[in-house]
Protein backbone atom coordinates (compact mmCIF):
# COMPACT_ATOMS: atom_id res chain seq x y z
CA UNK A 1 0.00 0.00 0.00
CA UNK A 2 1.47 3.42 -1.29
CA UNK A 3 1.46 6.09 1.33
CA UNK A 4 -1.10 7.99 -1.29
CA UNK A 5 -3.39 4.91 -1.13
CA UNK A 6 -3.07 4.81 3.05
CA UNK A 7 -3.82 8.87 3.39
CA UNK A 8 -6.97 8.15 1.25
CA UNK A 9 -9.73 11.20 0.99
CA UNK A 10 -11.98 9.98 3.75
CA UNK A 11 -9.04 8.98 6.32
CA UNK A 12 -7.48 12.98 6.06
CA UNK A 13 -11.06 13.73 6.34
CA UNK A 14 -11.61 11.73 9.67
CA UNK A 15 -8.18 12.89 11.05
CA UNK A 16 -9.31 16.50 10.51
CA UNK A 17 -12.51 16.05 11.13
CA UNK A 18 -13.18 13.69 13.88
CA UNK A 19 -16.45 12.77 14.24
CA UNK A 20 -18.07 12.31 17.66
CA UNK A 21 -14.79 14.04 18.95
CA UNK A 22 -15.21 15.55 22.41
CA UNK A 23 -16.27 14.83 26.18
CA UNK A 24 -19.67 14.26 27.99
CA UNK A 25 -20.29 14.71 30.91
CA UNK A 26 -22.47 12.08 31.87
CA UNK A 27 -21.13 8.80 29.89
CA UNK A 28 -21.68 5.38 31.31
CA UNK A 29 -18.28 4.27 31.33
CA UNK A 30 -15.29 6.18 30.23
CA UNK A 31 -11.36 4.23 29.46
CA UNK A 32 -8.04 5.68 28.26
CA UNK A 33 -6.43 3.98 25.90
CA UNK A 34 -2.03 4.45 25.59
CA UNK A 35 -0.25 3.54 22.89
CA UNK A 36 3.07 3.55 24.71
CA UNK A 37 4.91 3.33 20.96
CA UNK A 38 3.98 6.60 20.23
CA UNK A 39 2.52 8.46 23.35
CA UNK A 40 -0.98 8.44 22.13
CA UNK A 41 -3.80 8.52 23.93
CA UNK A 42 -7.52 7.88 23.35
CA UNK A 43 -10.02 8.87 26.05
CA UNK A 44 -13.15 7.17 25.05
CA UNK A 45 -16.73 7.68 26.27
CA UNK A 46 -19.73 6.11 26.05
CA UNK A 47 -23.46 5.88 27.11
CA UNK A 48 -24.70 2.48 27.29
CA UNK A 49 -28.72 1.98 27.76
CA UNK A 50 -31.13 -1.25 27.39
CA UNK A 51 -27.68 -3.16 26.35
CA UNK A 52 -27.22 -0.47 23.05
CA UNK A 53 -24.71 1.81 22.51
CA UNK A 54 -26.69 5.13 22.49
CA UNK A 55 -23.85 7.97 22.42
CA UNK A 56 -19.57 7.82 22.41
CA UNK A 57 -17.21 10.56 22.04
CA UNK A 58 -13.49 10.33 22.04
CA UNK A 59 -10.76 13.05 21.95
CA UNK A 60 -7.41 12.47 22.71
CA UNK A 61 -3.51 13.02 20.69
CA UNK A 62 -3.34 10.34 17.50
CA UNK A 63 -2.21 9.92 14.32
CA UNK A 64 -4.31 10.62 11.35
CA UNK A 65 -4.88 6.44 10.96
CA UNK A 66 -5.44 6.17 14.69
CA UNK A 67 -7.78 9.73 14.76
CA UNK A 68 -9.66 8.12 11.53
CA UNK A 69 -9.78 4.73 13.02
CA UNK A 70 -11.58 6.32 16.10
CA UNK A 71 -13.73 9.03 14.18
CA UNK A 72 -15.11 5.83 11.87
CA UNK A 73 -15.69 3.34 14.49
CA UNK A 74 -17.19 5.48 16.96
CA UNK A 75 -19.68 5.99 14.17
CA UNK A 76 -20.45 2.00 13.28
CA UNK A 77 -20.40 1.26 17.61
CA UNK A 78 -23.64 3.64 17.41
CA UNK A 79 -26.96 2.22 17.99
CA UNK A 80 -25.20 -1.45 18.15
CA UNK A 81 -25.81 -3.95 20.81
CA UNK A 82 -23.11 -5.22 23.71
CA UNK A 83 -22.92 -8.40 22.25
CA UNK A 84 -22.79 -7.15 18.50
CA UNK A 85 -19.83 -5.07 19.28
CA UNK A 86 -17.92 -8.04 20.97
CA UNK A 87 -18.16 -9.73 18.47
CA UNK A 88 -15.91 -6.60 16.29
CA UNK A 89 -12.47 -7.77 15.05
CA UNK A 90 -9.61 -6.13 13.89
CA UNK A 91 -10.23 -7.07 10.18
CA UNK A 92 -14.15 -5.65 11.15
CA UNK A 93 -12.32 -2.06 11.79
CA UNK A 94 -10.08 -2.26 8.88
CA UNK A 95 -12.74 -2.82 6.30
CA UNK A 96 -14.41 -0.24 7.99
CA UNK A 97 -11.38 1.95 7.44
CA UNK A 98 -10.68 1.02 4.18
CA UNK A 99 -7.07 0.10 4.39
CA UNK A 100 -5.24 -3.13 4.07
CA UNK A 101 -1.75 -4.22 4.51
CA UNK A 102 -0.35 -2.07 7.32
CA UNK A 103 2.67 -2.83 9.14
CA UNK A 104 2.76 -4.12 12.07
CA UNK A 105 3.21 -0.80 13.78
CA UNK A 106 1.04 1.10 12.02
CA UNK A 107 -1.70 -1.75 12.69
CA UNK A 108 -1.09 -0.77 16.72
CA UNK A 109 -2.35 2.55 15.63
CA UNK A 110 -5.37 1.45 13.39
CA UNK A 111 -6.58 -1.14 16.30
CA UNK A 112 -6.02 1.37 19.31
CA UNK A 113 -9.92 2.56 19.47
CA UNK A 114 -10.96 -1.06 18.87
CA UNK A 115 -8.69 -2.16 21.95
CA UNK A 116 -9.97 1.04 23.81
CA UNK A 117 -13.68 -0.44 23.36
CA UNK A 118 -13.24 -3.50 24.37
CA UNK A 119 -11.28 -2.26 27.48
CA UNK A 120 -14.11 0.22 27.90
CA UNK A 121 -16.66 -2.83 27.74
CA UNK A 122 -14.74 -4.80 30.01
CA UNK A 123 -14.90 -1.95 32.59
CA UNK A 124 -18.80 -1.43 31.83
CA UNK A 125 -19.11 -5.15 32.87
CA UNK A 126 -17.52 -5.38 36.05
CA UNK A 127 -18.92 -2.36 37.15
CA UNK A 128 -22.74 -3.71 36.33
CA UNK A 129 -22.11 -7.33 37.28
CA UNK A 130 -22.88 -7.99 33.87
CA UNK A 131 -20.67 -10.96 32.32
CA UNK B 1 41.28 12.36 5.52
CA UNK B 2 37.71 12.03 6.00
CA UNK B 3 35.66 10.33 2.94
CA UNK B 4 32.33 9.57 3.50
CA UNK B 5 32.03 7.74 0.43
CA UNK B 6 34.33 5.53 1.35
CA UNK B 7 33.00 4.95 4.47
CA UNK B 8 29.83 4.37 2.97
CA UNK B 9 31.31 1.44 1.04
CA UNK B 10 32.01 -0.19 4.60
CA UNK B 11 28.16 -0.70 5.37
CA UNK B 12 26.75 -3.10 2.97
CA UNK B 13 23.27 -2.62 4.28
CA UNK B 14 23.32 1.32 3.44
CA UNK B 15 23.51 -0.30 -0.66
CA UNK B 16 20.01 -1.77 0.20
CA UNK B 17 16.63 -0.23 -1.44
CA UNK B 18 13.43 0.06 0.93
CA UNK B 19 9.83 0.54 -0.89
CA UNK B 20 11.97 1.33 -4.58
CA UNK B 21 14.19 3.92 -3.07
CA UNK B 22 17.95 3.74 -1.75
CA UNK B 23 17.97 3.90 2.00
CA UNK B 24 18.01 7.09 3.67
CA UNK B 25 19.01 5.48 7.32
CA UNK B 26 18.55 9.06 10.10
CA UNK B 27 17.98 6.67 12.90
CA UNK B 28 21.23 6.44 14.42
CA UNK B 29 20.18 7.76 17.59
CA UNK B 30 17.88 4.70 17.90
CA UNK B 31 20.88 2.18 17.00
CA UNK B 32 23.48 2.48 14.27
CA UNK B 33 24.67 0.77 11.44
CA UNK B 34 27.65 -1.83 11.19
CA UNK B 35 30.64 -1.98 9.19
CA UNK B 36 32.33 -5.03 7.36
CA UNK B 37 34.70 -4.84 10.20
CA UNK B 38 33.14 -5.46 12.69
CA UNK B 39 30.77 -8.40 11.39
CA UNK B 40 33.93 -10.13 10.27
CA UNK B 41 35.17 -9.73 13.63
CA UNK B 42 32.22 -11.54 15.19
CA UNK B 43 32.30 -13.94 12.20
CA UNK B 44 35.97 -14.87 13.09
CA UNK B 45 35.38 -14.98 16.76
CA UNK B 46 32.66 -17.74 16.15
CA UNK B 47 34.25 -19.40 13.19
CA UNK B 48 37.33 -19.80 14.75
CA UNK B 49 37.59 -18.92 18.56
CA UNK B 50 34.56 -19.64 19.97
CA UNK B 51 34.22 -21.00 23.63
CA UNK B 52 33.21 -19.70 26.97
CA UNK B 53 35.74 -17.02 28.38
CA UNK B 54 37.36 -17.55 31.89
CA UNK B 55 36.13 -21.09 32.27
CA UNK B 56 38.58 -24.04 31.30
CA UNK B 57 42.15 -24.80 29.92
CA UNK B 58 41.70 -25.31 26.65
CA UNK B 59 43.11 -23.16 23.73
CA UNK B 60 40.13 -22.51 22.21
CA UNK B 61 38.45 -21.30 26.07
CA UNK B 62 42.24 -19.23 26.61
CA UNK B 63 41.71 -17.79 22.90
CA UNK B 64 38.09 -16.69 23.82
CA UNK B 65 39.13 -15.70 27.13
CA UNK B 66 42.12 -13.11 25.69
CA UNK B 67 39.59 -11.59 22.82
CA UNK B 68 37.48 -11.00 25.61
CA UNK B 69 39.68 -8.96 27.54
CA UNK B 70 41.65 -7.79 24.95
CA UNK B 71 38.53 -5.62 24.00
CA UNK B 72 37.80 -4.69 27.75
CA UNK B 73 41.74 -3.41 27.85
CA UNK B 74 40.51 -1.42 24.23
CA UNK B 75 37.69 0.41 25.90
CA UNK B 76 39.41 1.21 28.69
CA UNK B 77 42.08 2.65 26.63
CA UNK B 78 39.34 4.15 24.21
CA UNK B 79 37.54 6.10 27.22
CA UNK B 80 40.93 6.62 28.98
CA UNK B 81 39.75 4.93 32.18
CA UNK B 82 43.03 4.37 34.70
CA UNK B 83 42.72 0.14 34.53
CA UNK B 84 40.71 -2.55 32.87
CA UNK B 85 39.04 -3.43 36.05
CA UNK B 86 37.11 0.35 35.86
CA UNK B 87 35.15 -1.22 32.94
CA UNK B 88 32.26 -3.71 33.48
CA UNK B 89 30.73 -5.44 30.31
CA UNK B 90 26.51 -5.42 30.06
CA UNK B 91 24.03 -5.41 27.61
CA UNK B 92 23.28 -1.82 26.89
CA UNK B 93 23.56 1.69 28.54
CA UNK B 94 19.77 0.56 30.66
CA UNK B 95 21.36 -2.38 32.15
CA UNK B 96 24.75 -0.14 33.33
CA UNK B 97 22.73 2.18 34.77
CA UNK B 98 19.92 -0.29 35.83
CA UNK B 99 23.50 -1.86 37.94
CA UNK B 100 24.42 1.53 39.43
CA UNK B 101 21.09 2.17 40.32
CA UNK B 102 20.65 -1.21 42.60
CA UNK B 103 23.74 -2.27 43.38
CA UNK B 104 25.62 1.42 44.46
CA UNK B 105 22.23 3.34 45.17
CA UNK B 106 20.67 0.44 46.97
CA UNK B 107 23.64 0.19 49.08
CA UNK B 108 24.33 3.79 49.92
CA UNK B 109 20.96 5.95 49.71
CA UNK B 110 19.14 6.34 53.03
CA UNK B 111 15.45 7.45 53.40
CA UNK B 112 15.52 11.66 53.00
CA UNK B 113 18.38 11.07 50.85
CA UNK B 114 17.95 12.93 47.27
CA UNK B 115 18.80 12.27 43.77
CA UNK B 116 18.98 14.70 41.33
CA UNK B 117 18.54 13.93 37.47
CA UNK B 118 16.86 16.40 34.52
CA UNK B 119 14.25 17.09 32.23
CA UNK B 120 16.08 15.79 29.60
CA UNK B 121 16.99 12.01 30.54
CA UNK B 122 16.00 9.24 28.33
CA UNK B 123 13.44 6.97 30.46
CA UNK B 124 16.67 4.11 31.43
CA UNK B 125 18.02 7.14 33.39
CA UNK B 126 14.69 7.78 35.23
CA UNK B 127 12.32 4.82 35.90
CA UNK B 128 15.24 2.71 37.63
CA UNK B 129 15.68 5.90 40.05
CA UNK B 130 12.01 6.25 40.51
CA UNK B 131 12.03 2.44 41.59
CA UNK B 132 14.90 2.64 44.47
CA UNK B 133 13.69 6.24 45.62
CA UNK B 134 10.57 4.38 46.16
CA UNK B 135 12.50 1.58 47.98
CA UNK B 136 14.43 3.58 49.82
CA UNK B 137 12.47 6.88 51.13
CA UNK B 138 14.69 8.78 48.73
CA UNK B 139 13.59 11.44 46.50
CA UNK B 140 14.39 12.90 43.32
CA UNK B 141 14.63 16.43 42.28
CA UNK B 142 14.51 17.29 38.02
CA UNK B 143 16.70 19.92 36.81
CA UNK B 144 14.76 21.70 34.02
CA UNK B 145 15.62 22.67 30.70
CA UNK B 146 15.28 25.83 28.88
CA UNK B 147 13.46 27.01 25.50
CA UNK B 148 16.81 26.80 24.12
CA UNK B 149 17.24 22.90 25.41
CA UNK B 150 19.89 23.40 27.69
CA UNK B 151 20.06 22.82 31.50
CA UNK B 152 21.33 25.96 33.55
CA UNK B 153 24.33 25.62 36.32
CA UNK B 154 22.63 27.36 38.47
CA UNK B 155 20.25 25.21 38.61
CA UNK B 156 21.94 22.39 39.73
CA UNK B 157 24.05 24.34 41.97
CA UNK B 158 20.50 25.45 43.71
CA UNK B 159 19.07 22.20 43.88
CA UNK B 160 21.86 20.29 44.89
CA UNK B 161 22.35 20.12 48.91
CA UNK B 162 24.05 18.04 51.61
CA UNK B 163 20.91 15.68 51.40
CA UNK B 164 22.47 15.16 47.51
CA UNK B 165 23.78 11.88 47.24
CA UNK B 166 23.91 10.87 43.36
CA UNK B 167 23.37 13.15 40.50
CA UNK B 168 22.83 11.96 37.09
CA UNK B 169 22.59 12.80 33.70
CA UNK B 170 22.87 12.67 30.39
CA UNK B 171 26.01 13.35 28.16
CA UNK B 172 23.94 14.23 24.72
CA UNK B 173 20.17 14.39 24.59
CA UNK B 174 18.92 11.89 22.59
CA UNK B 175 15.79 13.90 21.62
CA UNK B 176 16.83 17.77 22.31
CA UNK B 177 20.80 16.85 20.82
CA UNK B 178 21.63 18.99 23.94
CA UNK B 179 25.83 18.85 24.69
CA UNK B 180 25.85 19.25 28.70
CA UNK B 181 28.23 20.95 30.16
CA UNK B 182 29.61 17.54 31.63
CA UNK B 183 32.88 18.51 32.90
CA UNK B 184 31.88 22.01 34.59
CA UNK B 185 28.40 19.65 36.16
CA UNK B 186 31.42 17.19 37.61
CA UNK B 187 32.58 20.06 39.68
CA UNK B 188 29.32 21.22 40.97
CA UNK B 189 28.51 17.81 42.13
CA UNK B 190 31.92 16.57 43.52
CA UNK B 191 31.99 19.51 46.13
CA UNK B 192 28.66 18.83 47.23
CA UNK B 193 30.16 15.47 47.93
CA UNK B 194 27.62 13.51 45.80
CA UNK B 195 28.42 10.90 43.05
CA UNK B 196 28.15 11.99 39.15
CA UNK B 197 26.56 9.51 36.88
CA UNK B 198 26.88 9.91 33.22
CA UNK B 199 24.76 8.53 30.45
CA UNK B 200 26.95 8.81 27.49
CA UNK B 201 24.79 6.37 24.86
CA UNK B 202 24.22 9.19 22.37
CA UNK B 203 28.55 11.60 23.24
CA UNK B 204 30.74 7.92 23.41
CA UNK B 205 29.76 7.08 19.61
CA UNK B 206 30.02 10.61 18.15
CA UNK B 207 33.27 12.16 20.29
CA UNK B 208 35.97 11.51 21.99
CA UNK B 209 35.22 11.35 25.54
CA UNK B 210 37.59 10.82 28.13
CA UNK B 211 36.17 9.91 31.96
CA UNK B 212 38.81 11.34 33.63
CA UNK B 213 39.09 14.61 32.26
CA UNK B 214 35.50 14.51 32.08
CA UNK B 215 35.47 13.96 35.84
CA UNK B 216 32.18 10.96 35.79
CA UNK B 217 32.28 8.27 38.61
CA UNK B 218 29.97 6.26 36.15
CA UNK B 219 29.76 6.36 32.76
CA UNK B 220 27.31 4.10 30.96
CA UNK B 221 27.22 3.35 27.04
CA UNK B 222 25.95 1.10 24.29
CA UNK B 223 27.87 -1.19 22.03
CA UNK B 224 25.09 -0.92 19.31
CA UNK B 225 24.97 2.91 19.00
CA UNK B 226 28.63 3.02 18.01
CA UNK B 227 28.79 0.51 14.98
CA UNK B 228 28.89 -2.57 17.27
CA UNK B 229 26.70 -5.14 17.65
CA UNK B 230 23.42 -5.61 19.80
CA UNK B 231 23.71 -6.24 22.89
CA UNK B 232 26.98 -5.42 24.42
CA UNK B 233 27.19 -2.06 26.39
CA UNK B 234 29.66 -0.89 28.83
CA UNK B 235 29.44 0.43 32.93
CA UNK B 236 32.84 2.64 33.46
CA UNK B 237 33.17 2.97 37.12
CA UNK B 238 35.84 4.38 39.09
CA UNK B 239 37.86 1.30 41.02
CA UNK B 240 37.29 2.12 44.77
CA UNK B 241 33.70 2.73 44.34
CA UNK B 242 33.36 -0.43 42.30
CA UNK B 243 35.32 -2.61 44.30
CA UNK B 244 32.85 -1.42 47.55
CA UNK B 245 29.48 -2.32 45.75
CA UNK B 246 27.40 -5.00 46.16
CA UNK B 247 26.97 -7.20 43.37
CA UNK B 248 24.37 -6.73 41.06
CA UNK B 249 23.37 -10.01 39.84
CA UNK B 250 24.89 -13.72 41.52
CA UNK B 251 25.49 -16.37 39.47
CA UNK B 252 29.07 -17.73 37.71
CA UNK B 253 31.96 -16.05 37.17
CA UNK B 254 30.99 -13.30 40.05
CA UNK B 255 32.02 -15.82 42.73
CA UNK B 256 35.68 -16.78 43.97
CA UNK B 257 34.50 -19.45 46.60
CA UNK B 258 30.52 -20.57 46.92
CA UNK B 259 29.44 -22.90 49.76
CA UNK B 260 25.95 -24.31 50.60
CA UNK B 261 25.78 -21.42 53.70
CA UNK B 262 27.65 -18.37 51.13
CA UNK B 263 29.89 -17.07 49.01
CA UNK B 264 32.83 -15.10 48.41
CA UNK B 265 32.92 -12.29 45.05
CA UNK B 266 35.12 -12.14 42.89
CA UNK B 267 37.18 -9.41 42.09
CA UNK B 268 36.06 -6.52 40.13
CA UNK B 269 35.02 -5.78 36.81
CA UNK B 270 34.40 -9.86 37.42
CA UNK B 271 31.66 -9.13 40.42
CA UNK B 272 29.47 -7.53 37.92
CA UNK B 273 29.80 -10.04 35.69
CA UNK B 274 27.53 -12.79 36.48
CA UNK B 275 27.03 -15.75 34.08
CA UNK B 276 28.39 -16.45 30.36
CA UNK B 277 29.40 -13.19 28.75
CA UNK B 278 29.00 -11.47 25.34
CA UNK B 279 31.93 -12.52 24.07
CA UNK B 280 31.17 -12.16 20.44
CA UNK B 281 29.86 -8.70 21.16
CA UNK B 282 32.85 -7.86 22.81
CA UNK B 283 35.05 -8.77 20.34
CA UNK B 284 32.30 -6.47 17.79
CA UNK B 285 32.81 -3.34 19.83
CA UNK B 286 36.79 -3.57 19.67
CA UNK B 287 36.14 -3.73 16.29
CA UNK B 288 34.03 -0.74 16.11
CA UNK B 289 36.58 1.05 18.06
CA UNK B 290 39.12 0.34 16.03
CA UNK B 291 37.09 1.39 12.76
CA UNK B 292 36.57 4.93 14.96
CA UNK B 293 39.45 5.39 15.85
CA UNK B 294 40.46 4.44 12.22
CA UNK B 295 38.40 7.77 11.11
CA UNK B 296 39.63 9.52 14.20
CA UNK B 297 36.65 10.50 16.68
CA UNK B 298 37.33 14.39 15.77
CA UNK B 299 36.76 13.57 12.23
CA UNK B 300 33.22 12.20 13.11
CA UNK B 301 32.25 15.15 15.34
CA UNK B 302 33.36 17.48 12.65
CA UNK B 303 31.52 15.79 10.09
CA UNK B 304 28.19 15.86 12.43
CA UNK B 305 28.49 19.04 13.02
CA UNK B 306 28.92 20.09 9.54
CA UNK B 307 25.82 17.61 8.68
CA UNK B 308 23.53 19.22 11.34
CA UNK B 309 24.58 22.87 10.07
CA UNK B 310 23.13 22.08 6.73
CA UNK B 311 20.16 19.88 8.20
CA UNK B 312 18.78 23.03 10.26
CA UNK B 313 19.87 25.31 7.59
CA UNK B 314 17.04 23.43 5.67
CA UNK B 315 14.91 22.44 8.06
CA UNK B 316 14.96 26.01 9.49
CA UNK B 317 13.24 27.78 6.49
CA UNK B 318 10.50 25.58 5.93
CA UNK B 319 6.83 26.63 6.60
CA UNK B 320 5.30 24.54 9.59
CA UNK B 321 8.44 22.77 11.09
CA UNK B 322 9.54 23.28 14.55
CA UNK B 323 13.04 22.02 15.68
CA UNK B 324 13.97 21.13 18.99
CA UNK B 325 17.19 21.80 21.26
CA UNK B 326 20.10 24.45 21.02
CA UNK B 327 20.00 25.93 17.43
CA UNK B 328 23.94 26.11 17.12
CA UNK B 329 25.15 23.35 15.76
CA UNK B 330 28.04 23.54 17.99
CA UNK B 331 26.53 23.05 21.18
CA UNK B 332 24.54 19.90 19.89
CA UNK B 333 24.65 16.14 18.85
CA UNK B 334 23.60 14.99 15.08
CA UNK B 335 19.79 14.41 16.55
CA UNK B 336 17.11 16.72 14.97
CA UNK B 337 13.62 16.36 16.93
CA UNK B 338 11.24 18.50 14.79
CA UNK B 339 7.47 18.37 14.13
CA UNK B 340 5.67 19.91 11.31
CA UNK B 341 2.17 21.65 11.75
CA UNK B 342 -0.91 19.41 11.29
CA UNK B 343 0.89 16.12 10.33
CA UNK B 344 1.35 13.82 13.49
CA UNK B 345 4.92 12.00 13.73
CA UNK B 346 4.03 8.98 12.79
CA UNK B 347 2.10 9.50 9.24
CA UNK B 348 5.39 11.76 8.73
CA UNK B 349 7.61 9.05 8.98
CA UNK B 350 5.36 6.67 7.10
CA UNK B 351 4.93 8.92 4.25
CA UNK B 352 9.20 9.76 4.78
CA UNK B 353 9.84 5.17 4.67
CA UNK B 354 7.42 5.36 1.42
CA UNK B 355 10.44 6.92 0.06
CA UNK B 356 12.74 4.79 1.79
CA UNK B 357 13.77 7.54 4.52
CA UNK B 358 14.06 6.13 7.70
CA UNK B 359 13.59 8.21 10.76
CA UNK B 360 12.17 7.70 14.45
CA UNK B 361 9.12 9.10 15.33
CA UNK B 362 7.41 8.88 18.71
CA UNK B 363 8.79 10.33 22.19
CA UNK B 364 11.98 8.43 21.64
CA UNK B 365 12.12 6.90 25.45
CA UNK B 366 11.51 10.32 26.80
CA UNK B 367 8.03 11.44 27.55
CA UNK B 368 9.08 14.36 29.87
CA UNK B 369 10.57 16.06 27.29
CA UNK B 370 7.80 15.80 25.29
CA UNK B 371 5.41 16.62 28.04
CA UNK B 372 7.67 19.43 28.84
CA UNK B 373 7.32 21.04 25.46
CA UNK B 374 3.73 20.34 25.27
CA UNK B 375 3.86 17.49 22.70
CA UNK B 376 2.98 13.78 22.34
CA UNK B 377 5.16 12.85 20.36
CA UNK B 378 8.13 13.95 17.33
CA UNK B 379 9.67 13.02 14.46
CA UNK B 380 13.70 12.67 14.83
CA UNK B 381 16.08 12.55 12.15
CA UNK B 382 19.65 11.29 13.20
CA UNK B 383 23.30 11.37 11.76
CA UNK B 384 26.49 9.55 11.88
CA UNK B 385 29.39 9.62 9.95
CA UNK B 386 28.24 7.52 7.26
CA UNK B 387 25.34 10.08 6.03
CA UNK B 388 25.93 12.70 3.36
CA UNK B 389 24.07 15.98 2.58
CA UNK B 390 22.55 14.42 -0.25
CA UNK B 391 20.62 12.85 1.98
CA UNK B 392 19.57 15.69 4.40
CA UNK B 393 18.53 16.96 0.50
CA UNK B 394 16.85 13.75 -0.08
CA UNK B 395 14.17 14.40 3.23
CA UNK B 396 13.41 17.75 2.77
CA UNK B 397 11.92 16.48 -0.62
CA UNK B 398 10.59 13.61 1.37
CA UNK B 399 9.07 16.21 3.86
CA UNK B 400 7.64 18.49 0.74
CA UNK B 401 5.82 15.40 -0.39
CA UNK B 402 4.22 14.25 3.20
CA UNK B 403 2.84 17.78 2.84
CA UNK B 404 1.30 16.97 0.10
CA UNK B 405 -0.22 13.39 0.94
CA UNK B 406 -1.04 14.73 4.62
CA UNK B 407 -2.76 17.86 2.90
CA UNK B 408 -0.58 20.28 5.54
Amino acid sequence: MTASDLYKEEILDHYKNPRNFGEMTNPTVSYQEDNPLCGDRLFLQLIIDGGKVTDVRFKGEGCAISTASASLMTEYIKGKTLPELEKLRGEDVLEILGIANLSPARLKCALLPLEGLRHALTKYQSLTGNN
Amino acid sequence: MFDVEKIRQDLPILEREVNGHPLVYLDSAATSQKPRSVMAAVDGYYNAHNANAHRGVHTLAEEATKMYEDARAKVARFINARSSAEIVFVRNTTEALNLVVWSWGKANLKPGDEIILSEMEHHSNIVPWQLLAREVGASIKYLPFDENGKIQISDLKSQISARTKAVSLVHVSNSLGTVNPIKEMARVVHEAGALFIVDGAQSVPHSKVDVQSLGADFLAFSGHKMLAPMGIGVLYGRAELLEAMPPFLGGGDMIKTVSLSGATWNDVPYKFEAGTPNVAGAVGLAAAIDYLEGVGLSNVRAHEVKLTTYALACLQPLAGITLYGPLDPEERGGVLAFNLRGAHPHDLASVLDSEGIAVRSGHHCTMPVHARLGIAASVRASFYLYNMEDEVDRLIEGLSKAKKILQV
